[in-house]
């Protein structure tokens, strides 16, 4: 593909503790869905996103079961998003800082992620078109 | 025992928790048997305008089914007979009208607001 970009994200807040990590994914979402190939470089609390043990609850406050309450887990958004990216034809390379991974314990990730180093983020962003960077504030 | 839960600090993960963590711990607290009121500051102002919808998130295949319900939270919360204390400048500023505003709530001044804590046994600033 002649315009294939490139992009690399470096994401730094866990789940579910801000509307950041939203947002972030939501904008690798309108990559994957034009085919980009996407790098993520996953940070300090960020690499508990893809952590495959987090679950779903009923809640009690929404008078839901575990069923209808449905509960957003980001792990299984990032598996969206890199099917989706490899359905049109691009790719997401989702690389944890396996530091961080090892003071939190969250070495559990889905399929596709691997542990590496700040000097991935480097070489990533040198590979690519353009790099956003979303910290933690 | 009495409390007040003071909500500033808005819109934080609520798509991911699928409601606001505060406005969620007083409905479970109050379930519980507390005695809480809550006043909504800053930011968190926006949470008793009616009307918002959060629907509509996806990645890929995957749909978000249960969007956070902020203004229903709220409005459960004056049902359940917590006073739900919306600070009057902090709407203004933010051009939120009254008139689009969940019913139910007490608008109160924000030089009044000292003398509203002092009623309570705790303050609990988020």
């Amino acid at each position: 593909m002649a315009d294939q970009k490139t992009l690399t994200f470096a994401i730094m807040d866990a789940p579910y503790e801000n509307a950041r990590s939203t947002t972030a994914l939501r904008i690798m979402n309108a990559a994957a869905r034009r085919g980009y190939d996407i790098n993520v470089f996953a940070y300090e609390g960020a690499v508990g996103l893809p952590f495959k043990k987090q679950s779903g609850h009923p809640n009690a406050v929404h008078v839901h079961d575990i069923e209808e309450e449905d509960h957003p887990l980001p792990h299984k958004w990032i598996e969206a998003l890199m099917r989706e990216a490899e359905k049109n034809g691009g790719s997401i390379d989702w690389v944890n800082c396996g530091l961080c991974v090892d003071e939190r314990g969250v070495a559990e990730a889905v399929e596709g992620v691997r542990r590496g180093t700040p000097g991935d983020f480097w070489k990533m962003a040198g590979a690519s078109d353009n790099t956003l960077v979303i910290p933690t504030r | 025992m009495k409390a007040i839960n003071i909500i500033e600090t808005a819109y934080r993960a609520t798509i991911e928790e699928q409601d606001d963590t505060i406005v969620w711990i007083t409905h479970a607290m109050k379930g519980a048997g507390a005695e809480l009121d809550v006043l909504l500051r800053a930011n968190a102002v926006n949470y008793a305008v009616k009307g918002q919808d959060a629907s509509g998130l996806s990645f890929g295949a995957v749909t978000q089914t249960q969007p956070p319900r902020l203004d229903e939270d709220v409005q459960k919360l004056v049902g359940k007979g917590v006073d739900v204390y919306i600070v009057e400048e902090d709407l203004a500023d933010r051009g939120i009208e009254p008139s689009t505003l969940v019913d139910g709530l007490k608008t109160i001044k924000k030089d009044s607001v000292a003398e509203l804590i002092s009623g309570y046994d705790y303050a609990w600033h988020w």
